[in-house]
């Protein structure tokens, strides 16, 4: 396996939210911050990252027939302990997130790397992958909160752009600006890709 | 009386699941093409929406609080949407074919449509009452149902017409989604 070009995919040609539009719900409802976009795509790393390890390791115990809900209790109970981990640590983070994060159960990408990656390859290759697309799909989340942050907000990660009393188009933060961000996010990362499949 | 209807018109307009919640924009961006797959797929979350809520609720009231297992929350919820959807399609099938030709395909995709899974646990953490829980899932699902179909015919119109090459497909859709959002923001205040 090729690591370099491994993630060069997952974070542009087949990034599981620009490329492959995964997982679209938590994108649009957590990235009001950078902040929040980043612990959001970490919580759905690790989970990714645990349920392909364990996946793997279980592919040829697990029956052909009942696959799908095997999956599904690896992934919920990842799901759990990081719900509870992160309200015992990062509290705030947990607050905002809120409802979020028990539906990382029901994000397609994870249950999509297990079907289509960690059930037919081996332990190491899975979990490269899983961190691969957990950290595409962190980057991602990243870039449209950054946007919508600085256009929303004027600040980032605490590091402000312009002073407090210049007006910013608060839209950007709210739901509307959630949707059109990620509309042209999307022509900006397509762009890229073509590029960068042209080399 | 009135509560309900507040209840009612807060769900499908005020806080409307996909232009407020965030819920569903997978199915929503998926299956709105076309009119008729997207009233299909309002029908099918609509049915399994309301059923999934009077179920988990009784799940969460009569087997988790008593237990004190309330943390097993999440893996206890996902298994019984999973199920109650296969067995929605299996009698589904026998008693009303016709229905179960209409929903088709879209009947094993609502379990991981993230709607039914957060309308749960919504439903938990509101603390509603047993009717409260089926109104507020019911009205939901009506709520998913309005935003899907107003979608598909803004998309099928969009189909006529010339959309530069970059935005053509997924990219235009969600800024036509943004537009919408915002006259859905006109709602806002109205129910608290």
């Amino acid at each position: 396996m090729n690591y370099a070009d491994k993630f060069k995919k997952t974070f542009f040609t087949e990034n599981p939210v620009t490329g492959l539009l995964l997982g679209l719900c938590p994108t649009l409802a957590v990235t009001s911050s950078a902040e929040n976009g980043l612990g959001m795509g970490l919580a759905t790393t690790f989970v990714l990252l645990m349920s392909n390890l364990v996946i793997s390791l279980l592919r040829n115990i697990i029956p052909n027939r009942v696959r799908i809900p095997a999956y599904i209790v690896i992934i919920a109970t990842f799901v759990t302990v990081v719900d509870l981990g992160l309200k015992a640590t990062l509290y705030d983070l947990h607050k905002t997130l809120g409802l979020f994060i028990p539906l990382i159960v029901v994000n397609c990408i994870i249950l999509g790397r297990a079907e289509a990656f960690a059930s037919k390859n081996t332990v190491w290759h899975s979990i490269v992958d899983g961190i691969a697309n957990g950290l595409g799909f962190t980057f991602a989340l990243f870039i449209l909160g950054a946007i919508r942050e600085i256009l929303g907000s004027g600040a980032i990660l605490g590091f402000r752009f312009w002073p407090e009393e210049y007006r910013t188009i608060l839209l950007f933060v709210l739901a509307p600006g959630a949707f059109i961000t990620l509309g042209f996010m999307l022509v900006g990362m397509n762009k890229i890709s073509k590029m960068l499949e042209g080399k | 009386m009135a509560e309900m209807a507040l209840l009612i018109v807060g769900a499908i307009f005020v806080n409307n699941v996909v232009f407020t919640k965030f819920l569903g924009i997978c199915p929503y961006m998926g299956v709105s093409k076309k009119l008729d797959t997207a009233a299909g797929m309002s029908m099918a979350v609509a049915f399994v929406l309301t059923l999934a809520g009077a179920i988990t609720y009784i799940v969460q009231h009569y087997v988790l609080v008593p237990v004190h297992i309330e943390y097993m929350q999440t893996i206890v919820f996902i298994l019984v949407i999973a199920s109650l959807v296969q067995l929605v399609e299996i009698v589904m099938k026998k008693t009303a074919p016709a229905l179960y030709k209409a929903l088709g395909i879209y009947l094993p995709l609502i379990t991981t449509n993230c709607a039914i899974l957060g309308i749960a646990i919504l439903s938990v953490q509101n603390d509603f009452d047993f009717l409260q829980t089926v109104v507020f899932s019911f009205a939901s699902a009506l709520g998913f149902g309005l935003a899907l179909v107003l979608f598909a015919g803004i998309r099928e119109a969009l189909d006529l017409r010339q959309v530069p090459k970059a935005f053509a497909g997924a990219p235009i859709a969600m800024i036509i989604a943004g537009i919408l959002a915002m006259a859905f923001m006109g709602f806002a205040g109205m129910v608290k």
